[in-house]
């Protein structure tokens, strides 16, 4: 048997052979395009579970005590009927989902999702495609999902899903322009556009979001309007728009719909532990980060990666029922009178910050680099943070009005505990 | 060069026969029932008024057109981004570091340069209200 395979055992530091490395290629593709959607079934699970529990209540509980849930719904809506509205277009019709379909499920590509594998097979890296422009891929192909949506709501000849899809394409382009921007700074650490590089400038020196928390901060937000989650769910906004631009779909082609928003939710989660929390790293040690590179590094590291992702999955949700709706005009002055100057000046700060720490002598990467890196991000939170709540959190607004002002107020909304209103004065 | 852009290809047609897949059979099993109404577009249940292929809101052509520019603008901001350290040294890296006193603000003058003349149209934007929604 080990005669068999000599030819293709080349240990576990060199390149894999051709043929290894196509079937590990395939292998890594159908494994991860099964888990996103066997994980999105899940997370609409979740979603519901969640919500149910945030509010207090029960959600799927009967099909298989609600574990079955999802199976239910999917082949329900496999064997439902299809309608094809009389007025729509109807290639653009079939073609939207699609579109919107393809983007999210392959902007995975680029994404490292553990610590290589020297097998002795040769070293297999775990990332479908190590594309030295990995960084511009993502936002290419992300900003691809805009047509499907596009085309969806344009195509149905209704009302609602026309607003639904020029609100989307609106949206989804402002914040991108942030979320581009907001990316910058991490290259300006990094010196380079490959994730696997982003991920171990992070493991040997520190975590982004300590250096650059402000940048976080952007992209977080950027990619909550991207993926059109709550609090900038103003595309399907249930309550002005039915579901915005899939009103007119049915059976599985809305049920694309629905695959390529959560596959959009966990990428951008993927996104945001890579960029920003250090990908794979397992924090406060280099022992992961370091040869040999064994299996099991391999399966905590995808761990370690797994958790930090599904955290964020759980910041989806968790800030859906926390938020309530934009309006639209608030929700395109934040992405462009805000989002935008705010993420160029912290560009040309943390340039400018690099500069001075290399000019007074700093090692790019030391500690004193570091903490310096740390101490102006620190002000810039705490500047924003500022300007932001003008006054609400640190003061709140009740202690701007007059005492008396106030004890009126808190008389009429909790008229057990008022104190008597002072008649002196009257 | 195979082993980097091969794989996006072989994912992509993979994703996009799952796509057509998903489609087909999903028609395959359908049993339709159309009837004059169910074909209407969806309108609360109303009866239909007019037609959607009007005219929409200049706004959102407004915002197309000056994500562009940005867009643009964030996209020459990538490369020099990543090669932001060559670019603040008068010399070439010695092993991913400035020699000594070689360091020159070329790199963060032309970006300031760059970013100063859009800030310029943005500000213009800004003033003749082309961001403001009503």
């Amino acid at each position: 048997m080990r005669a068999f395979f000599a030819p293709w055992m080349v240990g576990p530091n060199a390149e894999p052979t051709f043929l290894v490395w196509i079937v590990a290629t395939l292998v890594k593709m159908i494994a991860v395009f099964t888990v996103y959607m066997v994980g999105v079934a899940l997370l609409t699970l979740a979603e519901r579970k969640i919500s149910a529990w945030m509010q207090d209540r029960h959600g799927p509980n009967r099909v298989g005590k609600g574990w079955l849930q999802p199976v239910a719904d999917g082949v329900k809506n496999f064997v439902k009927e299809e309608t094809y509205p009389d007025a729509a277009n109807l290639p653009l019709f079939i073609l939207a989902p699609i579109l919107s379909f393809v983007p999210a499920l392959i902007t995975w590509s680029v994404i490292p999702f553990a610590a290589p594998w020297g097998s002795v097979f040769g070293n297999i890296e775990m990332v479908l495609a190590p594309l030295p422009v990995g960084f511009l891929f993502i936002l290419a192909i992300s900003s691809l999902g805009v047509y499907g949506i596009v085309l969806a709501g344009w195509s149905s000849n209704n009302k609602y899903a026309l607003l639904g899809g020029l609100r989307s394409s609106a949206q989804m382009i402002s914040y991108e322009i942030a979320m581009g921007m907001s990316t910058i700074p991490v290259l300006l650490l990094a010196g380079n556009v490959s994730l696997s590089q982003i991920v171990n400038q992070q493991a040997f020196e520190t975590w982004n979001v300590l250096n650059l928390t402000v940048a976080f901060l952007i992209f977080l937000v950027a990619a909550f309007a991207e993926t059109n989650r709550l609090p900038f769910d103003l595309p399907e906004a249930e309550s002005e728009l039915i579901t915005g631009y899939h009103t007119e779909y049915s059976s599985m082609k809305f049920s694309m719909f629905f695959i390529a928003e959560y596959a959009n939710m966990v990428t951008a989660s993927a996104l945001m532990a890579t960029l920003f929390f250090g990908g794979w790293d397992i924090p406060f040690t280099l022992w992961d980060n370091v040869a040999p590179h064994t299996a099991l590094k391999t399966l905590l590291t995808l761990g370690c990666f797994a958790t930090k992702t599904l955290f964020f999955v759980f910041l989806y949700m968790w800030i859906r029922w926390t938020l309530p709706r934009f309006r639209y005009d608030q929700l395109m002055s934040l992405g462009w009178k805000l989002m935008l100057p705010l993420a160029l000046a912290y560009i040309v700060a943390v340039a400018a910050t690099i500069v001075t720490l290399d000019a007074l002598g700093f090692e790019h990467g030391s500690v004193p680099f570091h903490v310096g890196l740390v101490l102006l991000n620190t002000a810039a939170v705490v500047i924003l943070f500022m300007i932001v709540d003008r006054g609400r959190l640190v003061s709140p607004a009740y202690s701007r009005l007059d005492r008396r002002d106030l004890e009126k107020l808190r008389a009429v909304s909790s008229p057990h505990r008022a104190q008597p209103v002072s008649q002196a004065g009257d | 060069m195979e082993r980097t852009y091969l794989p996006i290809l072989l994912l992509v047609g993979f994703v996009v026969t799952n796509a057509v897949a998903i489609i087909l059979i999903s028609h395959l099993t359908l049993r339709p029932r159309p009837t004059a109404e169910k074909q209407t577009p969806y309108e609360s249940g109303m009866p239909v008024l007019g037609d959607a292929r009007e005219r929409f809101s200049v706004k959102f052509y407004m915002v197309a057109v000056l994500f562009i520019i940005f867009d643009i603008e964030t996209v020459f901001m990538i490369p020099w981004g990543a090669h932001f350290r060559q670019l603040s040294c008068g010399t070439d890296l010695v092993a991913g570091v400035c020699p000594t006193g070689q360091l020159s603000l070329f790199g963060l003058w032309e970006m300031l340069v760059f970013i100063a003349i859009l800030l310029v149209g943005f500000i213009y934007v800004w003033k003749k209200g082309a961001l403001q929604w009503d």
